[in-house]
């Protein structure tokens, strides 16, 4: 920490990912990415598809080791998968044996709570995401959104100190994504966590965050830009898109990010 | 309602029809011949008789006791060990590369080669039956807990972890479950092996059973009782199929159900 600052959530210093592919090549996901995280902070991380956010998220977690670079959590460098923080996954991550308060509570039972404890506090966070009466349900029988709103039950039962999400709205309908952002702001704004948001979407990313942080196209990717959000809270998501500084900010973040995404595309195009 | 209460009726009138042609062909002559003769296809009449003979004189219940003892013994045994092998091959690439070539020359091998040593080494009692059941039951087992094991979904795997989940608690709540839903969806496949492996056991050599039931009318040219004898085992095969179809029901509550028509 040069600066001498108060120690960051997660601090990534000059973290590169490389993947060996098969046969001899070797594929670069994300070169000497810099970024911190300071407790309490909502950063969204936005880059056109395929840049390596979701590595950089992974490598927040613990789930891949970076080729080089430090991963530092709360000031310590993370050795192994990162114990204080709860990741929601892109895909469905929920368990389909078991049911929706299940799901919920074994991120308790798991760490030794006894069940009779557990399952109480399942449902009690079940209600919290709007979900009080589909204990008893199998994800299977759930719809997109609700299992969004399990899922995120499950990761922050264990209050984790560190939440990473992998463009957990992803999949949803756009209403959907509308009410499970003023879903997340609302939980989080009880007891601000420290948050790594990855999306592709701007505004969304605008609207819920901070910080923004924008990703160059891979491979290779690297950081490229760093903006405050001057907004203030509690924001409501629809509401926050019709103000003037969102606009504003959304049109300098955007023409940036414009010349990525076309870049993107053309190497998607071009095989590469 | 109604379609059901005629697709019912459909199926009722297919046996009717089937029955009763197969009577008058036996029995009536068609252009001065009959088509065919009862001495090699019985007729429905005498064979029901020799149903009802053996259910009046309660001979059968020894002879199907014995087969579904077998079959459960096989089905328990087999998928005992094609659940232990299966996690075991799994987890240990390495153990399961060494014995790959092994594991498909054994499974590629017709099992029915197999009885006459099953016989020579256990006997002419239910446990060579056993033995040749389990031999068929143990592969679909283990290849479907094999698969289980391997195929669980990288995503929930990582969310297992992120959750805080040790070795142990993954195999648990990760592993074992995806394994089990793996070898259920192939409970009828493996039930119904037991009960070949039972049967054709019996019928290779045995003293009791359907197979040696069946093996016995054959021996002296009885065709009602093998013709007997094949519709007792179609019956019970039916009874333990809707057993497992209950039981399957039950157990994959959590799986989505495929909509049938």
């Amino acid at each position: 920490m040069p600066e001498g600052e108060t120690t960051a959530a997660v601090a990534l210093g000059d973290v590169s990912v490389a993947f060996r592919l098969a046969g001899d090549g070797r594929y670069t996901a994300v070169e000497r990415a810099s970024l911190r995280v300071a407790d309490g902070e909502f950063v969204a991380i936005v880059g056109p598809t395929g840049c390596g956010k979701s590595t950089l998220l992974n490598v927040a977690a613990g789930l891949v080791p970076p080729s080089s670079g430090s991963v530092d959590v709360f000031g310590s460098p993370l050795a192994a998968l990162n114990r204080q923080a709860g990741y929601l996954f892109q895909a469905d991550a929920l368990f389909p044996w078991k049911t929706a308060l299940e799901n919920v509570a074994i991120g308790l039972e798991t760490a030794g709570t006894p069940q009779g404890e557990a399952r109480p506090r399942a449902q009690d966070w079940l209600k919290r995401v709007g979900l009080g009466t589909f204990g008893d349900r199998y994800p299977h029988m759930l719809s997109g959104g609700q299992r969004k709103r399990v899922g995120l039950a499950q990761v922050l039962i264990r209050d984790p100190k560190i939440l990473l999400m992998d463009e957990p709205f992803g999949p949803l309908d756009a209403q959907t994504r509308q009410i499970m952002g003023n879903l997340l702001l609302d939980l989080w704004s009880a007891d601000r966590k420290a948050v790594l948001f990855v999306t592709h979407d701007l505004e969304e990313a605008i609207a819920l965050s901070d910080r923004v942080v924008i990703m160059s196209a891979g491979p290779a990717a690297r950081i490229i830009g760093d903006w405050k959000v001057p907004l203030t809270r509690p924001r409501d998501i629809g509401e926050v898109k019709l103000d003037r500084v969102f606009n504003e900010l959304h049109r300098e973040i955007w023409h940036r990010l414009k010349t990525e995404v076309i870049k993107g595309y053309a190497q998607a195009e071009g095989g590469v | 309602m109604k379609s059901r209460a005629q697709l019912l009726a459909m199926q009722i009138a297919v046996a009717v029809v089937g029955i009763a042609l197969w009577y008058a062909l036996t029995t009536y002559p068609v252009f001065g011949h009959i088509v065919l003769p009862p001495f090699f296809f019985s007729n429905p009449v005498d064979v029901a008789a020799q149903i009802v003979a053996w259910f009046a004189t309660g001979v059968i219940w020894k002879h199907l006791w014995v087969t579904l003892e077998e079959s459960i013994l096989a089905f328990v045994i087999g998928s005992c060990g094609g659940v232990m092998v299966g996690f075991w091959f799994a987890r240990q690439p390495r153990t399961a590369a060494v014995f790959d070539p092994y594991v498909k020359m054994v499974n590629a091998l017709p099992r029915v080669v197999l009885a006459p040593i099953f016989t020579l080494w256990l006997g002419l009692g239910i446990w060579s039956k056993v033995a040749l059941g389990v031999t068929l039951v143990f592969f679909i087992v283990f290849f479907n807990v094999y698969q289980g094991v391997k195929e669980v979904s990288p995503t929930v795997l990582a969310n297992a972890r992120m959750l805080g989940m040790n070795e142990r608690q993954l195999m648990r709540h990760v592993y074992w479950p995806s394994a089990l839903s793996w070898m259920f969806s192939s409970l009828h496949t493996s039930v119904g092996f037991a009960v070949v492996g039972a049967v054709v056991g019996e019928y290779l050599g045995s003293a009791a059973g359907l197979g040696y039931l069946i093996q016995q009318a054959e021996g002296v040219f009885d065709v009602a009782g093998v013709f007997a004898g094949m519709f007792v085992l179609a019956a019970f095969v039916i009874v333990i199929d809707t057993v497992v179809s209950v039981v399957e029901k039950r157990l994959l509550v959590w799986r989505p159900v495929v909509e049938d028509r």
